[in-house]
C-alpha cells in the first residue's frame, strides 16, 4: 500500500487548502498519497482541477459530516 | 501595574500601542499601565510607497520615519529584537534584555522566504524589500525589449494586489516610454484565476485583455533557472523571462515559530473576531502575522489594532472587552500610472468595485503622504 501523507487544512479557507497540497506534494516521494482535509467546499473543485492540470491522479473527493476528504496521489 | 508589551514596529503594532496610549492616557500618568514596543529598526518603512519607488515617483527617503516621531511619548520603545516569549512565565526574551508582560501584542509581520524556491535569489527580482525595489527599479529603467513575467510564487503574500498594480504599471511605464511594442508581460498566478476574489478576476482579466497583458494560472513555480532564465512550475511547464518580477513566498516571524505560536509557516491562529492567540487569554496577534483568511494589508492591520487596543484598554479599567474585528480590509487598486479603483470588504461582504478613475488615482498618491498620519493614532 502507498505512504500516505494527511493535510489537515480544515479550517482554513480558499485557496489555503490548495496551497497546503502545493507545498506537500514538492516534499513527498513518487507514489505517495495525500489526503487533504478541507472544510471549504470550493476546495472539493478547486483541488481535482489543479490535480488535472498539474498531470496528478485524483483518487478520489468524498464528502463527509462538516468537510470534504480529497485523495490525490502524486504519480510523477 | 499592568505591563502591555507589543512586538513589532510595522502598521499594526505601532497603531495598537499608539491606540493604547490614548486610552489609557489617565493609568500610564498613575503608573497604573505601562506600554513597551519592541522592534529591531529605529524607523519605519512604509512598505506601499515601494510600489512607486520602483517607477522612479518616490524616493527612499520619503519611505522611512523614525519611530520615536511616530510613536506617543508615553510609550517606552525598545530597539531590539524579540527572540522568543515564554507564555508560562509571561516573559519575552530580546537580544537585550527580557520583559514581563500581563498583555502581549505581537506584531511581528510576514518575512519573504525567496530560498524556497531554487535559483529565485540569483536570478530573480522584486519589490517587496527596499534593496530589491532599488535594484528593481534600475532594471526597469534599462529594460529595452524583451519579456517581463511577474510571478507570484506562493500565498498568502503581502499586499494581495501590489502584482496586479505592478503589471498594470509596467504596461503605462512602457508605453510612455514608446517601448510598450517591444515588450511582452505575462503575469502568472498560483490558482485557477488571476486573483483570490472574483469580482477583482473579472475585472483584471478585461483589463489585462485590453493591454495585451499575458497571464497564465495554476503556475506554481518551484525552480528558476537563472543560467538559461527559466521559471520551472510544478505543473510540468517551462517560462522563459528576460526580466523576472517575483512576489515570493512568504512565511511567518520567527519569534513566533521559535515560540511555537505559529502554524508550520509560522502564521499564528487567532480568534477571527478577538484576535486572541488561541490557548493564551493574555495574548493577541495583529497584521500580518496571524493566519486569519484576510488581506495581509496595512489596512487590515491598522482595523485589527483598532479592536485590540480597545479590548485591552477596556480590561485594564475593568470594563467587558465587547470589541469584534468582522474581516474589515480597504485596498487600493492602481490600474496604471494614472487610473485606479479600491476595495472594501470583510469576512461576509464581497467587495463591489468602482470603474477605475483618476480621482481614486490621486487619493492614494495623497494617502502615500498622509499615511504617517495613521500611524501616529491621528487619522
Amino acid at each position: 500500500m502507498a505512504e500516505r501523507v494527511l493535510v489537515d487544512a480544515r479550517g482554513s479557507f480558499c485557496p489555503g487548502p490548495l496551497m497546503e497540497l502545493v507545498k506537500t506534494i514538492r516534499d513527498v516521494e513518487v507514489g505517495t498519497e495525500i489526503e487533504v482535509l478541507s472544510s471549504d467546499e470550493s476546495s472539493a473543485k478547486d483541488i481535482p482541477e489543479w490535480v488535472k492540470k498539474a498531470g496528478q491522479e485524483l483518487i478520489g473527493v468524498e464528502k463527509r459530516n462538516d468537510h470534504w476528504s480529497i485523495l490525490v496521489k502524486r504519480v510523477k | 501595574m499592568t505591563r502591555v508589551v507589543v512586538v513589532g514596529g510595522g502598521v499594526g503594532g505601532t497603531l495598537t500601542a499608539n491606540y493604547l496610549a490614548g486610552k489609557l492616557r489617565e493609568e500610564l500618568r498613575d503608573g497604573k499601565a505601562s506600554i513597551t514596543l519592541i522592534t529591531e529598526r529605529d524607523k519605519q518603512l512604509y512598505e506601499p510607497g515601494l510600489l512607486y519607488l520602483i517607477f522612479n515617483r518616490m524616493e527612499r527617503d520619503e519611505l522611512f520615519k523614525d519611530m520615536e516621531y511616530l510613536l506617543d511619548p508615553a510609550i517606552e520603545l525598545r530597539i531590539e529584537r524579540a527572540l522568543k516569549v515564554d507564555t508560562d512565565a509571561k516573559r519575552i526574551e530580546t537580544t537585550e534584555a527580557e520583559y514581563d508582560y500581563d498583555y502581549l501584542v505581537i506584531a511581528t509581520g510576514s518575512r519573504l522566504a525567496p530560498e524556497e524556491i531554487p535559483g529565485l535569489k540569483e536570478a530573480g527580482h522584486w519589490f517587496y524589500s527596499l534593496e530589491g525595489a532599488e535594484r528593481l527599479r534600475d532594471e526597469i529603467a534599462k529594460f529595452e525589449e524583451g519579456k517581463i513575467v511577474v510571478s507570484i510564487m506562493g500565498i498568502p503574500h503581502k499586499c494581495p494586489v501590489a502584482p496586479i498594480e505592478v503589471t498594470f504599471m509596467l504596461h503605462d511605464f512602457f508605453k510612455l516610454h514608446g517601448r510598450r511594442e517591444s515588450v511582452e508581460i505575462l503575469y502568472t498566478y498560483p490558482i485557477n484565476n488571476v486573483f483570490l476574489m472574483p469580482e477583482v478576476a473579472d475585472l483584471v482579466r478585461q483589463y489585462f485583455d485590453e493591454r495585451n497583458i499575458k497571464y497564465k494560472t495554476f503556475f506554481n513555480p518551484i525552480e528558476v533557472d537563472p543560467e538559461n532564465k527559466k521559471i520551472i512550475t510544478l505543473e510540468g511547464e517551462e517560462e522563459d523571462f528576460d526580466l523576472l518580477i517575483a512576489i515570493p513566498p512568504h512565511k511567518g516571524s520567527e519569534l513566533a515559530i521559535n515560540s511555537n505560536l505559529g502554524d508550520k509557516n509560522g502564521w499564528i491562529p487567532v480568534d477571527r473576531h478577538t484576535l486572541r492567540v488561541e490557548g493564551h487569554d493574555d495574548i493577541y496577534a495583529v497584521g500580518d502575522a496571524t493566519n486569519l483568511p484576510v488581506s495581509k494589508a496595512g489596512s487590515v492591520a491598522h482595523f485589527e489594532a483598532e479592536v485590540v487596543s480597545e479590548n485591552i484598554a477596556a480590561e485594564i479599567k475593568g470594563l467587558p472587552p465587547t470589541a469584534r474585528y468582522f474581516g474589515k480590509a480597504m485596498c487600493f487598486i492602481e490600474m496604471g500610472s494614472e487610473l485606479a479603483t479600491y476595495i472594501w470588504f470583510d469576512y461576509e461582504t464581497p467587495p463591489k468595485l468602482v470603474k477605475p478613475n483618476k480621482f481614486i488615482h490621486w487619493s492614494k498618491i495623497a494617502y502615500n503622504r498622509m499615511y504617517w498620519l495613521t500611524a501616529r493614532g491621528i487619522l
